[in-house]
């Protein structure tokens, strides 16, 4: 075979990739995603937020160019200098496209139609450099950053690993600056804190450049070793699993109480956040992930738990203060705490998820969406109506919520240390419902019902208890989340339950890995503790404008690329890529054993 | 009285009546097949059994008591077990799984159970188990040992019939109802699954109605044969009687043009 030439490419196909990845920038420009996370430093001075989204387009639309589909059968293309040509040629395009807006930019002024218009985007765009630099710079960063791109695929599979390793060590360290800076602060290595991030945030270059160098080290000196722990653990004897198993719960348990207290005020809210979050994706996991019901209405329950425990322990609640009905008839029950409440608010979410399950239940898929979404809205303006108002606050709330009172402290807003402990005792409870009915008779029947539901029937199981189990389990653990929230915020307001609750928390559950436990949580702790839930900020706070747009952006390529989620469901994962499966199934040999089944496979 | 008595049953799917005034009974006991050509309304008949349709009309009685009206799970509860023509396995589930999962209406553990392992969960898993790993050794070991734990969708076509009627079996049906069981077998794998269909009458005790196009097969099981032609009784009997029956034979060679 002869070497291919640098200009074997398809340049039509490298520029409009590369025309795709400047109106790309260019609309991160407009809506003010790239200035905005200009403020946050990654590597001072080197790398922003903002750069990194700008820099990262050419470089994926290098990528994209330079690949070449292999069909089944085909020879894999040879590498080389062709996919940098063809990298190049795309970033070149984008980057080209950049400068004429960059002219666009200096010479119209759109500023009172688009915010973002202005002199700080034609800055950050042309790297300082003014209009004329702006050009010949954009077009220049775009086609080295297209060639790297394309370089990708001429790299072994080995460096390219080893590269990623150290790409996210370092953004790791950038962007868990919070908690790393917290914890050495907290054990006494404030200078190494110093040392490592600059003043105006952001590593400075030379720990950058040394974290690099360890990763590079770990990545090197570990090869392999990942996968080989895997294997022992997997070849081992059931009371030795056991056993590992048992010390990592242990380390575990140590961690989640030892972090904590490392760590200030801030960073511990954000970790108690997450936690009413992983509580929230676990549950809405039964529901969708496990029994296959698209509940889009699910933040109804989280409404009804917190509002349940406002209603139960707040002295001043409403309807103890007002002459309503309600008072006349419940005036006698005293004011609760927490721990008492909790059982009653359970029992009510359980209840409501139960009267909502059963008439929704029999429907199937949009329908059951589009009802569920109905429902979690019609609880919404319930609490919000001016007929439940003398009773439940209306707009106004419920305010001064007690907190947790455990003895020996308690458990409020003020103290989110204290509050990540209690989401974590729920959070630990939380999983081991949710294993052991996935694991039960009902678990099974969940799954039979989601891969086949009258098949399932016909073999004996009730669909509509079975179904209406999994939804009340999930209203369990929503109410959960939304006790804990209540003693946390102490105030309850409708606005706090938006339908973009429960799309954020179906995003986390998608992304993470829908019906697998440790990918459900890996989701909310990735997304909620980065980007922040609705109304929560993450570690990077920058992004809280832009949210939705990355949820959207991110669920959509979760959607096209990796449908099975982070942290996939084995069995998810074969249902969604069923062909591979059998394929390597097969080259396992995991072929027939016995003739007969030669003779039919 | 018979285990399933089928009286004037009728259905129509828009304007073709698929099943027209059937009658037809199962004593406790007996291995009753279904022949009848292609379209003849056979599966159908199993579907109006087991629940997935209703009969416009008529009544199916099952120990006497009708079963119309009544849901697929409870009518599996009630005792009727069945397997599927085109192989509707739970793919994704594991071999045990899909054996486990069938015991559902025979089993009751639902949250509390399982949340604090009681002894009766606990007793219960263990029974399930058994009982899957009882009824999956009918077959040799075909689906045992390592297979257990692998996903059905890896199974060969024989297997996976194997695993239906397994799974039928699980629901500890009085009336064990196969539509097609050796459909996509070679003759070496049909006789094998003859010889079993026998001892699912001896060792297990159940009563059988099988569907079938293999004749060797209805030959060497059935105690009677039940021939559908248009959804209608066109034959019963022995296999000797049906098999010479003129109507039988014109319905498998078709009329003559001047017949109709
Ligand atoms: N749900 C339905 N809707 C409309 N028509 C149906 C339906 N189910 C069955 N039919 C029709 O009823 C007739 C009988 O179908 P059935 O599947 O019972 O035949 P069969 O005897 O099982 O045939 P085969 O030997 O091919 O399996 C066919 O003409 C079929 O098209
Ligand atoms: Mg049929």
């Amino acid at each position: 075979m002869s070497t291919r030439s640098a200009t074997d490419i398809d340049p039509k196909h490298s520029v409009s990739v590369g025309l795709i990845a400047g109106i790309s920038i260019i609309f991160m420009g407009l809506v003010g995603l790239a200035v905005g996370l200009n403020e946050r430093i990654l590597i001072d001075p080197i790398l922003s937020l903002g750069y990194l989204f700008l820099l990262a387009v050419p470089l994926g639309a290098g990528y994209i160019a330079a690949n070449e589909t292999v069909l089944e059968g085909m020879q894999a293309p040879e590498k080389g200098t062709r996919d940098i040509v063809a990298g190049a040629l795309a970033g070149l395009a984008g980057g080209a496209m950049v400068g004429l807006f960059l002219i666009l930019l200096d010479t119209v002024d759109l500023s009172e139609k688009m915010p973002a218009w202005g002199d700080r985007l034609l800055d950050m765009l042309s790297f300082n450099q003014g209009v004329g630099g702006g050009v010949v710079v954009a077009a220049l960063v775009g086609t080295v950053l297209g060639a790297l791109g394309g370089a990708i695929h001429v790299l072994k599979d080995e460096p390219r690993r080893v590269i990623k390793i150290v790409i996210i060590s370092v953004l790791s360290f950038a962007i868990l600056e919070a908690i790393v800076d917290d914890v050495l602060g907290e054990i006494g290595l404030k200078p190494v804190a110093k040392f490592l991030y600059s003043k105006s945030g952001g590593l400075s270059v030379l720990p950058a450049i040394l974290v690099g160098i360890v990763a590079l080290g770990f990545a090197i000196g570990f090869k392999g070793k990942g996968d080989e722990l895997k294997t022992r653990y997997d070849t081992m004897e059931e009371a030795e699993r056991k056993q590992v198993n048992k010390y990592a719960l242990i380390a575990v348990v140590v961690a989640a109480v030892v972090l904590p207290m490392l760590l200030g005020k801030i960073v511990n809210e954000l970790l108690a956040n997450v936690g009413l979050f992983v509580l929230l994706a676990l549950g809405l996991n039964i529901v969708v992930g496990r029994a296959g019901i698209l509940d889009i209405g699910y933040v109804a329950f989280f409404a009804v738990g917190a509002y349940g425990m406002a209603v139960l322990t707040t002295p001043e609640a409403p309807w103890r203060i007002n002459d309503t009905l309600v008072h006349d008839i419940f005036g006698w029950l005293p004011v609760l705490p927490w721990l008492v409440a909790l059982p009653i608010v359970v029992v009510m979410t359980g209840f409501v998820g139960l009267l909502i399950g059963t008439p929704v239940i029999r429907m199937r898929g949009d329908y059951l969406a589009i009802v569920t979404l109905g429902f979690g809205e019609i609880i919404r303006l319930l609490f919000l109506s001016d007929w439940l108002s003398p009773t439940l606050g209306g707009s106004q709330g419920i305010r001064n919520i007690p907190g947790v009172n455990v003895g020996v402290t308690e458990i409020n807003g003020t103290k989110p240390q204290y509050v990540f402990y209690l989401v974590a005792v729920f959070v630990a409870i939380a999983i081991y419902i949710s294993h052991q009915m996935e694991t039960s008779r009902i678990g099974r029947a969940w799954m039979a019902i989601r891969e086949d539901e009258p098949v399932a029937e016909a073999m004996g199981i009730n669909t509509v208890t079975t179904k209406l189990i999994a939804f009340v389990t999930g209203a369990v653990l929503a109410s959960f989340s939304g006790a804990i929230f209540a003693a946390k915020v102490g105030s309850t307001f409708p606005n706090s339950f938006l339908l973009l609750v429960s799309i954020i928390i179906l995003v986390v559950v998608i992304v993470g890995g829908m019906g697998n436990i440790p990918g459900v949580i890996l989701g909310a702790v990735v997304l909620i503790g980065i980007l922040g839930g609705p109304k929560q900020p993450g570690l990077l706070a920058e992004f809280s404008q832009f949210k939705l747009l990355i949820y959207g952006a991110l669920l959509v390529f979760m959607m096209l690329k990796k449908p099975e989620g982070l942290l996939p469901n084995a069995a998810r994962t074969r249902e969604l890529h069923i062909d591979e499966a059998l394929q390597d199934a097969w080259l396992k040999g995991d072929k027939p054993s016995s003739e007969d089944e030669v003779a039919t496979a | 009285m018979s285990l399933l008595d089928i009286n004037n049953v009728t259905i129509t799917f828009g304007g073709l009546t698929a099943i027209d005034d059937l009658n037809f009974h199962v004593d406790e006991g007996e291995i009753v097949s279904v022949i009848g050509p292609n379209g003849a309304g056979k599966t159908t008949f199993f579907n109006l059994i087991t629940g997935l349709s209703t009969p416009d009309s008529g009544e199916i009685l099952l120990d006497g008591e009708s079963l119309i009206g009544l849901d697929p799970n409870e009518i599996t509860a009630r005792g009727v077990g069945r397997t599927f023509q085109n192989v509707r396995l739970f793919p994704q589930m594991t071999i045990l799984e899909n054996v486990m999962v069938a015991q559902h209406c025979r089993t009751n553990q639902k949250v509390l159970g399982p949340i604090f392992r009681t002894k009766a969960y606990k007793e219960e898993e263990a029974l399930i188990r058994k009982n899957a790993e009882e009824v999956l050794g009918f077959f040799g070991t075909r689906l045992t040992g390592y297979r257990l734990n692998q996903p059905a969708f890896v199974l060969s076509y024989a297997n996976r019939r194997r695993l239906e009627i397994a799974r039928a079996m699980a629901t500890q049906p009085r009336l064990l109802m196969l539509d097609e069981p050796v459909a996509g077998m070679n003759p070496m794998e049909t006789a094998e699954l003859t010889e079993l269909i026998g001892k699912l009458r001896s060792e297990w005790g159940f009563t059988i109605v099988i569907i079938e196009h293999d004749m060797r097969l209805v030959r060497d099981v059935s105690d009677r044969v039940v021939v559908l032609d248009h959804g209608e009784t066109i034959a019963q009997g022995s296999y000797e009687h049906v098999s010479t029956h003129p109507d039988v034979i014109e319905a498998y060679l078709g009329r003559s043009a001047g017949d109709k």
